[in-house]
């Protein structure tokens, strides 16, 4: 009996940790981009806005590749895709300024679409061969971006779109400043709340999704395709469902990147950035939503310290920039890569093998 | 088992060929409702080709195939489980990063419901049945044996629970044809004699069992009838003690003269 109550003692005060640490990492959140502002500079906000951006990708293609287990090279395709639907449907280019409220569920839906156009035909692929078809697909979309100026010019080709529409909440243009309780808002930091508050809403989508009959279907797909498809899992859908989740989260990043940068190329969805993506999915943790969100924010961040600390640290150790700072990021990154991948194979924060043994404890709720 | 129950399966003239390989000749067989029906023949005989039929992962080149008054010929494995066949693996296939307790959960999917939108939503339905799901799937891992592991992942656990844990993963789809290939396949005489009682309990809980093996002894004991397969034929059907007497059975097994 005594035993009972001290333990439910402990839980209450468990259980107030719990909200005490919540609130403290909010606060943190809520102060983060004011403190970057005043310290290190604004560009720095911005590269955070970025690292946030690459989250939600990171997201959507961990559903592909981490849960589901299919191997998707070419998932830039769907950040292209809803970046590109932002920026017909509010910029000069066609003429349409639609609000973004109707835009950014209309960029998921297109993307979640070209999901499905994708995932149909490689159905039966897995592995390097379905790794080598997204990579097509994924080269096919930009190639078409880039050549879709003529006969009639709807994506402006090479050049881009330019103008395009920022983000308006409550009359609120995100992308000028403003002042609120004598608090001076940036472009930057509207945007930080703005992706936050959506990278935050994903994680919180994904890690319901995982535990759930849906999740529990695509990671028995990844275990063994054949063994699900015995055990009663229509696997057709439930890839089909990965490949437009996952897509939907692409396109969801696409749209506000768009909208962030004012300006969309196809320039801005090469093979590479497919790369990043996956490296950020394996590095941090392939499967694991906290470790994938770690992974992004790490990989879109570190190449900026080093563009930045590369020519300073060279002057203060020899006297002159022995390297083209350029160059060495580059190294630096891919070294940095390497030495991840041998030191820890599964990634930086892999899921905790089973932190099952709780959650049977869950009926006194 | 009388010969006046219903048949639950029946399978006419199954014909398979990979290439110019005849893997199942015009192979039929009739699984009554309730019984333990027992698959032998020599390695290579097609014993796992006509189950892979049977379970949808292959379609046949000629034949039918009725299941409970349902022709299944050409559908998806997973409509097929839908429809009651459940299955286990020669070499096991369980989801081995997985729990033993997600493995039977999986086993659960064709008889829940909730989509994407529900899980991220989790109503109360939603709840209730997860909840369910996960009652049912403890229930199941304790029913065969492995509810010390509920919690380990499927790959650490012992090879004769691994097979044991196949079952209650089947036994989850709620299949009416329990269909088992080489469950004994390895394991020691204690393990087998586990094993068999396990078998004798499910077919008293009403599910008939298609067993495919290769300890003699144990389907001898255990089965109600049984079919011998070689070359893809079937060269005999009965009672254990008809069939051990057959002396098609005999030469399939032992080799006979030369003609």
């Amino acid at each position: 009996m005594k035993t009972w109550v001290a333990s439910l003692v402990g839980l209450r005060r468990d259980r107030r940790a719990l909200w005490v640490g919540y609130a403290l990492v909010a606060f943190v959140l809520a102060v983060l981009p004011f403190a970057i502002d005043n310290s290190i500079g604004r560009t720095w906000v911005r590269v955070l806005d970025f690292a946030l951006l690459y989250a939600l990708l990171a997201l959507g293609l961990n559903i592909v590749v981490g849960f589901a287990g299919l191997l998707d090279l070419g998932y830039v395709a769907f950040y292209a895709v809803g970046a590109y639907t932002w920026a017909l449907l509010a910029s000069p280019q066609l003429g349409l300024h639609l609000p973004f409220w109707v835009i950014l569920p209309l960029g998921a839906g297109v993307a979640a679409l070209f999901g499905v156009l994708l995932g149909a035909p490689t159905l039966r692929l897995r592995g390097d061969y379905l790794a080598i078809v997204t990579l097509g697909f994924g080269e096919i979309i930009r190639i078409f971006l880039n050549n879709l100026d003529h006969p009639v010019n709807i994506t402006n080709g090479p050049i881009g779109i330019n103008r395009i529409d920022p983000i308006q909440i409550a009359g609120i243009d995100l992308t000028r400043n403003h002042e609120f309780f004598g608090i001076a808002f940036s472009g930057a930091h509207f945007h930080y709340y703005v992706f936050l508050m959506l990278a935050l809403a994903s994680m919180f989508v994904c890690i319901r999704l995982e535990d759930s009959r849906i999740g529990r279907a695509w990671i028995a797909i990844r275990e063994d395709e054949v063994a699900a498809q015995s055990m009663g899992i229509n696997t057709r859908n439930v890839k089909l469902l990965a490949f437009a989740m996952g897509a939907t989260f692409g396109g969801i990043a696409g749209g506000l990147f768009s909208s962030f940068q004012g300006f969309v190329s196809p320039e801005s969805f090469i093979l590479l950035e497919s790369i990043m993506v996956l490296c950020m999915v394996v590095l941090g943790g392939m499967g694991h939503v906290s470790g994938v969100v770690l992974g992004a924010l790490l990989l879109a961040t570190l190449p900026e310290v080093l563009r930045h600390t590369a020519s300073p640290v060279q002057q203060q150790l020899f006297g002159k920039v022995i390297l083209d700072p350029e160059s060495l990021r580059m190294l630096l990154f891919g070294l940095a890569l390497i030495l991840v991948m041998l030191l820890r194979p599964s990634g930086l924060w892999p899921s905790p093998t089973r932190r099952r043994e709780f959650a049977d404890t869950k009926e006194q709720r | 088992m009388s010969a006046t129950q219903a048949a639950l399966l029946q399978a006419h003239g199954i014909d398979k060929r990979f290439g110019g390989v005849v893997a199942l000749s015009d192979v039929s067989l009739t699984i009554r409702q309730g019984e333990i029906y027992g698959l032998i023949g020599p390695n290579g005989a097609g014993k796992t080709t006509l189950f892979n039929v049977l379970t949808g992962l292959y379609r046949p080149d000629a034949g039918s195939f009725m299941f409970n008054g349902r022709d299944l010929i050409g559908l998806k494995p997973f409509r097929v489980a839908e429809q009651g066949i459940a299955r286990t693996f020669q070499n096991i296939r369980l989801f081995a990063n997985m729990s033993a307790l997600e493995n039977v959960m999986v086993g659960r999917h064709s008889r829940t419901r909730a989509g994407a939108l529900a899980a991220i939503l989790r109503s109360y339905r939603t709840m209730n049945e997860e909840q369910a799901i996960r009652r049912r799937s403890g229930e199941l891992l304790e029913y065969v044996g492995v509810g010390r592991h509920a919690h380990a992942l499927a790959k650490n656990l012992p090879y004769g629970d691994q097979r044991r844990l196949e079952i209650a993963r089947a036994l989850a789809t709620e299949p009416r044809l329990l269909a088992l290939d080489e469950p004994a396949a390895g394991m020691n005489a204690t393990e087998t004699a586990g094993l068999r009682k396990l078998l004798d309990r499910i077919r008293a809980d009403g599910i008939t069992i298609l067993l495919i093996e290769h300890d003699v002894k144990l389907v001898m004991g255990l089965c109600d009838r049984v079919a011998v397969l070689d070359y893809g034929r079937k060269i005999a059907e009965g009672a254990p003690p008809e069939v051990q007497s057959d002396p098609a059975v005999i030469r399939a097994y032992l080799g006979g003269t030369l003609p």
